[in-house]
């Protein structure tokens, strides 16, 4: 009965992780690619059905954090934020586990929405790289799948995890950061503030810690959201045009 | 006015956070999170075999090392030219020879079915003919060349260029990522400016978009390769042949990134002026790429788009060359006539008139540059199926070719205007027709002052 | 902010390791930087120079990233000297 509904699933990740590889054998040819509204930023989206249920797959640019540094980083963090996705799918690099968490750590703290996705496993087995898999997923109060994208194992079990959290069957608990006292001390100062601007649609804390960090760049983008209306969050800059490299 | 408007909770907001803001949040706030990414690692994550950890790094030794880095760079430029010339010979003579085939059915059809001559003339000797020769001509290369980049690029090895490259692009004030997108261009110039937007720095962007076109795409190799192995190679047979035309080739593509770099020192020294934006590269590590599913995307990703593009070009070019082939004026064609009328400039650039018109017509896809040429020479009013090179060769020399000739026309084909689809990216990229007219005008001058420098030098030194 | 003299890390050797205490870069740059983990009281390894001399490629938590001299003259520490094998 849920045939017609579409769930949402955004694909984050550092470049360099085989973010796309991920995609392609996701989608398989049901992509198309065109460009994000107003950006110079490459927007590839993508379909698939799992279990008679219908999934639309947003392959976010390859960023190193969500900071708006860039056109890239602002084009994946809007959509976390704005849009909503049902489940977004941070993919990691298991052999460069290290730098690449710092990306997941930032999801977690827009969303509670996530499964972390190990990729490379082959590689890092072949490099002598060992992940305590259920320990990693315990630390970071969310899902952790480990796969091999491009040699295509892992991938059941990552669909059946999304399924199972798209239907709510997964409660997760996102690791929280802690600061440094005088940034704990700031957030508590601004989070009433936020509260009462922002109302509770958006993620208080970290909206808190973006406005420290002087990223003016997503007020006005906060400024810019007709709220309520993106709650399915669906059509979300989806302008595609034909296709162009 | 503004000062009625009560104010707005947001900027209170901003206000107060700014208020609350230090010099080093940033760096406290990314120093907790690596921390406690760090924090977890520890716990999580065990490395069994520090050997095996440095792989990448032993290997980037010789990769980008003082000595190798950059021979190793042109060998394999050359080994991917080799491959592609050497592979397409075979499969692009089989599909002209079933386009050949297929054309006699088609043409009996014709005759069954008593169209007049004209439409024959328009759809099977025009249309026909155009989009078949440019699908025997490129599919084959394209369907060599992409893969083997691609595969390069899998396995991690493009970085390493950009890395090897970066000081001589720093040096002439364009960003180090420049040697990707040019990379891109050897594929399809059209695709190459759209991948600029890897670089931020609009200024830099610039740079990358108006030098792009220096570098032969794939619609210009078939030219190159023809030309390089019909005068340049002559002397030399089978694997000798095919060697002397690759290093021809990649002295065509080293000539194109020393005018891309003059190019755009001059430029950031004067339109373009300012200081290369910093930058960091990450040098990810090398992994073997899955050479079939590599081989599969790319086809589909690469191939399959820009021949089609190639084909919605070659189509209406092939009709309106042989319309202009097949109306006369006085007793020669219009073809002819525009010929002559180019001839007095052309030969100041070592060409001759149909070749530069050739080039006129050939603005909408490169790749029919060619098949034009021997439609003018031939003036039989349609591109011909020339059976073997040779007869090939024996058309140009009958129309005055010696090598210099040939040597003019690959460095005006490198050098000259981006194609009618480069050109449209450009302007949907840069949303100025001064920029894009600037993109057309600058390497048609440059082309135009190489092959005029050569030609006149050549004279003078009586090499001819 | 520290009394000791702190060095470039543009002066480390290949080979050799480092100590960030200190970046002295504005704007995105730092921040770019500091994503890629290039953060105060991390260890960075000098891997080598590009052929040019310029830029040159550092691990960096477990990656591999290349800067230019403009950014690694303006990153300040200590050189590890302890060992030299790595």
């Amino acid at each position: 009965m849920t045939n017609n509904h579409e769930y949402t699933i955004a694909l984050a990740g550092n470049p360099n992780t085989g973010k796309s590889t991920l995609f392609n054998v996701l989608t398989g040819l049901r992509q198309h690619t065109g460009n994000w509204p107003g950006k110079t930023v490459v927007h590839a989206e993508g379909f698939f059905t799992y279990k008679d249920e219908q999934y639309r797959i947003i392959d976010l640019p390859g960023t190193y954090s969500l900071y708006s540094n860039s056109a890239d980083e602002e084009v994946a963090r809007d959509f976390i934020i704005f849009a909503k996705p049902d489940v977004t799918l941070v993919v990691l690099d298991a052999t460069a586990l290290e730098r690449n968490l710092n990306l997941a750590l930032q999801v977690l703290e827009m969303t509670d929405r996530v499964i972390v996705c190990l990729n490379l496993m082959d590689e890092a087995k072949k490099k002598g790289i060992i992940i305590d898999i259920a320990k990693l997923s315990k630390k970071l109060g969310v899902p952790v799948v480990p796969i091999s994208a491009r040699n295509k194992e892992g991938i059941d079990e990552l669909l059946e995890t999304i399924a199972r959290m798209v239907h709510g069957e997964i409660q997760t608990k996102p690791t929280k950061i802690s600061y440094s006292r005088t940034i704990e001390e700031k957030i508590a100062k601004l989070l009433p503030l936020v509260k009462e601007v922002i109302g509770d649609e958006y993620p208080a804390r970290w909206i808190a810690l973006r406005l420290l960090d002087g990223d003016t760049s997503l007020l006005h983008a906060l400024q810019s959201q007709p709220h309520h209306l993106l709650k399915g969050g669906a059509h979300y800059g989806c302008h595609c045009s034909a296709k162009s490299i | 006015m503004d000062a009625t408007v009560p104010p707005n909770p947001f900027d209170e907001l901003l206000k107060e956070a700014q208020h609350l803001s230090g010099d080093d949040t940033r760096e406290q706030i990314v120093s907790a999170i690596f921390q406690t990414s760090q924090a977890i690692c520890k716990e999580t994550v065990t490395y069994t075999k520090q050997e095996k950890l440095h792989e990448t790094e032993k290997l980037d030794r010789i990769f980008t090392s003082k000595i190798w880095g950059f021979p190793i760079m042109l060998a394999m430029l050359a080994v991917v030219i080799y491959i592609t010339i050497a592979g397409a010979n075979v499969p692009s003579s089989l599909l002209a020879e079933f386009f050949g085939w297929l054309e006699g059915y088609i043409t009996l059809a014709f005759e069954k079915m008593h169209a007049p001559e004209w439409l024959y003339g328009i759809l099977v000797l025009g249309l026909y003919r155009g989009t078949t020769w440019v699908v025997s001509v490129m599919l084959p290369p394209m369907a060599i060349f992409f893969p083997i980049f691609a595969l390069l690029e899998n396995y991690g090895y493009l970085p390493r260029v950009a890395f090897n490259m970066d000081r001589l692009f720093k040096k002439s004030g364009a960003h180090g990522k420049q040697s990707l997108t040019m990379a891109m261009g050897f594929g399809c110039n059209a695709a190459a400016i759209m991948s600029t937007r890897i670089i931020e720095s609009p200024r830099e962007r610039m740079l990358a978009i108006l030098t792009n076109n220096f570098v032969p795409c794939n619609g210009r190799w078939p030219t190159l390769i023809l030309l390089a192995s019909l005068f340049m190679a002559a002397g030399y047979t089978g694997g000798w042949k095919t060697l002397m035309t690759a290093s021809v080739v990649v002295a065509m593509v080293v000539f194109g990134i020393v005018v891309t770099l003059t190019v755009s020192w001059v430029l950031s020294k004067t339109a373009l002026r300012g200081v290369p934006t910093h930058y960091t590269l990450e040098l990810p590590p090398y992994r073997r790429p899955k050479i079939w599913d590599t081989i599969v995307r790319s086809t589909l990703d690469k191939s399959v788009y820009v021949l089609k593009r190639a084909v919605t070009v070659a189509a209406p070019a092939g009709v309106l060359t042989w319309v202009l082939a097949n109306i006369h004026i006085g007793d020669t064609t219009v073809l002819a006539y525009i010929a002559h009328l180019l001839d007095p400039f052309a030969r100041q650039l070592g060409l001759d008139g149909y070749i530069l018109m050739a080039f006129i017509l050939g603005l909408p896809a490169n790749e029919i540059v060619l098949p034009i040429l021997l439609m003018g020479y031939l003036s039989t009013g349609a591109l011909t199926e020339v059976d073997g090179l040779r007869s090939l060769k024996q058309i140009f020399i009958d129309h005055g070719w010696t090598w210099l000739t040939a040597l003019n026309m690959m460095l005006f084909s490198l050098l000259h205007y981006p194609c009618g689809t480069t050109l449209i990216n450009i302007y949907k990229e840069t949303k100025s027709k001064k920029w894009t007219f600037v993109a057309f005008a600058l390497p048609t001058g440059i082309a135009i002052a190489v092959t005029f420098t050569t030609a006149h030098i050549a004279q003078w030194l009586r090499f001819i | 902010m520290t009394q000791v003299k702190l060095e470039r890390l543009c002066d480390a050797q290949p080979g050799e390791r480092f100590r960030i205490t200190k970046i002295n870069i504005e704007g995105t740059m730092k921040r770019r930087l500091l994503d890629l983990g290039f953060v105060p009281g991390c260890e960075v390894t000098v891997l080598q120079k590009s052929p040019l001399g310029d830029p040159t490629a550092y691990r960096v938590s477990h990656t591999t990233i290349a800067l230019r001299n403009e950014e690694s003259s303006n990153i300040y520490g200590e050189r590890i000297r302890d060992d030299k094998q790595s």
